[in-house]
């Protein structure tokens, strides 16, 4: 096998300029692979990483039917402490969860005193909630000097940027929140203002912050109530398999009409980047299928080329002795030997590439997310099939000519002119 | 019994509508360890023959036995194996590697077809190269030998598997007159040394001259076989060609 390996090489090396401008096609289809791979995995990862650890969670459970009338804030679909806790049984029994945190979504009217606005409100339980959302944090500005050891109090609200900013508070500003309870009655607080948060992408991106006390106060909760359960694993990477154990656990609670009590969803379900997300892998095939094509398309002629051209040494091999077997290996090695050294130039190439984009930091701006660092990376695993893909097309690409190769008849290659 | 029992073979081509007759019903035997030539004009019908007794091509008609073997119903890869296990081929355009270099050259069938050992084949080539006085040229691609070292590579690559039978079609037909006479004499030397069958066509009065036995074919017939004893007549082969 070795010296048929040591054969192929030679005869790639035959025709140089033709074998070198081949495997720089390849190369550089392998090139772009690595590099698209490398950068939109990484921004896929880091936006996810935003969605999921700042704001939306990993994992969210609510009473079935909240998420289709989600936008309405519907208080009558909040769980009682009853469903929290048969909730917080079947997250206790899961090894791969790590935390979960209760919340209360609520729609409210926003008075500075001179101007009256809508907020969404997300109150939260400090504590539990860095747990989920570890990121949270860094979203916020506080008026306080030095370190805050909480979140947000009891008494304090943080207010979305865009929307303080055109009421003109600030930071320590006293505001009334003024909320319909699910009766329809109305009840008025005051807070104060303690930080300001960015906004962030996703359908929760625009709420304000508030104490889960406070919610229950405003809307005159005679018993604890929450709206949704946002749950964090300890491996974000078997987020479908546990998902799918929760589901099946919290399937088993029926409601008085014999329905499902719960619903559950991913980070997926629940933001519109999911979409954005799956362009980006449609686009990362896109790219995948057409260095696909190169390489099928490039080894092809190289190898049609090289049975044409060494017809008379075909009929040569044969007649000497050289059964059709071994001369379909011969053509099948140099089509493999073509591959290999294209993918290893463009491995190479592609991971220095990846290695000097993070040497050179590029920073961009995501919707209202500005200053985002790139940090590209590809997986041991995406390069392993990469040149698994490679090695196939390229054996897969001189299939047809090293079968013609092998069954040429020798009386008649031997004529060959 | 002989190495080679031809038994009224013909061999029929079609040339777009018109079939041609390459043999037309020849018998013949050829024994171990002789040195044969067949002679006869061009289209007369020898390189056909050749490549009949080579495995290279069927007979439309007639049987062929090699080595005790009948060698019609083989199919491609039987016939490559009983090729690479009974046959060594000499081409008139030498036909070697030209990526190889001459030391790989003369290995190639071991390797590709004997599947040997790296000491038992390097011993193997060694001493091919020195029988054909080409030792000294191991390392040189073919692009680097002349015409005449050339066609000694390949009789060193045809006898390296020790086969007991080796076909030249014309090997000197590109050869200079003197190159080509060192040429046939050193594969009768080879023929001497091994023992070998050796079989060559040729048109050149000179070189079937050379030959024991002649047989010459006219219009793809066999018209006569000569015995030619060759006692007194040997010249010693001429290594610097």
């Amino acid at each position: 096998m070795i010296r048929i390996f040591k054969i192929a090489v030679r005869n790639l090396m035959r025709y140089k300029r033709r074998t070198l401008l081949t495997s720089l096609l390849i190369t550089l289809g392998v090139l772009m692979v690595i590099l698209f791979s490398g950068l939109s995995g990484s921004f896929k990862a880091m936006m996810i990483g935003q969605i999921t650890d700042a704001n939306l969670s990993q994992i969210q459970i609510h009473k079935k039917g909240y998420v289709s009338s989600m936008d309405s804030i519907p208080l009558n679909l909040n769980l009682n402490s009853k469903g929290y806790a048969k909730i917080e049984d079947v997250l206790k029994s899961n090894s791969s969860v790590d935390a979960w945190a209760p919340r209360i979504k609520l729609g409210a009217m926003l008075s500075n005193y001179s101007e009256t606005t809508n907020i969404r409100l997300n109150a939260i339980d400090p504590e539990k909630e860095v747990k989920v959302c570890p990121a949270v944090g860094n979203r916020m500005t506080f008026g306080e000097k030095g370190q805050r050891k909480e979140l947000i109090r009891p008494g304090e609200v943080i207010l979305p940027d865009k929307l303080a900013k055109g009421m003109k508070i600030k930071q320590g500003d006293t505001v009334v929140l003024v909320a319909n309870n699910k009766d329809g009655s109305v009840n008025g607080l005051n807070f104060t203002v303690a930080g300001i948060t960015e906004t962030v992408v996703g359908p929760q991106g625009k709420e304000g912050y508030m104490h889960i006390k406070d919610a229950r106060t405003l809307l005159r909760m005679e018993q604890p109530e929450i709206t949704e359960v946002a749950v964090r694993l300890n491996d974000f990477d078997r987020l479908d398999p546990v998902y799918e154990d929760l589901k099946s656990a919290l399937g088993k609670f029926k409601n008085k009409n014999e329905k499902p009590a719960f619903e559950i969803h991913t980070w997926e379900k629940l933001s519109p980047f999911y979409n954005i997300a799956r362009m980006i892998d449609l686009m990362s095939v896109s790219m995948k299928l057409i260095m696909i094509s190169i390489v099928l398309i490039s080894i092809l002629n190289v190898m049609i080329m090289s049975v044409y051209e060494r017809v008379r040494e075909i009929g040569t091999m044969s007649a000497i002795g050289t059964t059709p077997g071994k001369i379909m290996a011969l053509f099948l090695t140099e089509g493999f030997t073509l591959g290999l050294i294209s993918i290893a130039a463009g491995t190479i190439i592609g991971l220095s590439g990846i290695f000097l984009l993070n040497i050179y930091k590029i920073r961009f701006s995501f919707g209202r997310n500005d200053n985002l660092l790139l940090e590209p990376s590809i997986s041991f695993t995406e390069l392993f099939w990469l040149a698994a893909i490679v090695l196939l097309i390229s054996v897969f690409a001189s299939l047809h000519p090293a079968y013609k190769a092998s069954k040429m008849e020798p009386v008649d290659a031997l004529r060959h002119v | 019994m002989a190495l080679v029992e031809i038994d009224n073979i013909s061999k029929n081509y079609q040339m777009g509508e018109v079939q041609v007759q390459a043999l037309r019903n020849v018998t013949l035997s050829i024994e171990e360890a002789a040195f044969v030539s067949f002679v006869g004009p061009s289209g007369s019908g020898k390189t056909t023959m050749l490549n009949l007794i080579g495995c290279l091509d069927k007979p439309t008609k007639g049987k062929i036995a090699v080595d005790g073997k009948q060698v019609n119903d083989l199919d491609r890869k039987q016939g490559a194996i009983f090729r690479g296990s009974v046959f060594g081929f000499i081409f008139q355009a030498f036909n070697l590697f030209p990526v190889l270099t001459v030391h790989e050259n003369v290995e190639y069938p071991l390797v590709m077809i004997k599947n040997e050992s790296a000491s038992d084949r390097n011993e193997k080539v060694l001493k091919a190269l020195e029988a054909v006085g080409m030792l000294d040229q191991q390392n040189k691609r073919p692009d680097q030998l002349s015409g005449g070292q050339k066609q000694r590579v390949a009789v060193a690559r045809a006898l390296v598997t020790r086969p007991k039978l080796v076909l030249a079609d014309e090997p000197t037909a590109n050869l200079d007159h003197k190159t080509a006479v060192n040429v046939i004499r050193l594969m009768r030397d080879m023929r001497d040394k091994f023992n070998t069958t050796f079989i060559f066509s040729t048109h050149d009065p000179g070189i079937m001259e050379e030959a024991e036995i002649i047989h010459t074919l006219e219009d793809g017939q066999l018209t006569h076989s000569t015995p030619r004893p060759l006692n007194g007549k040997e010249g010693k082969n001429d290594s610097n060609i």
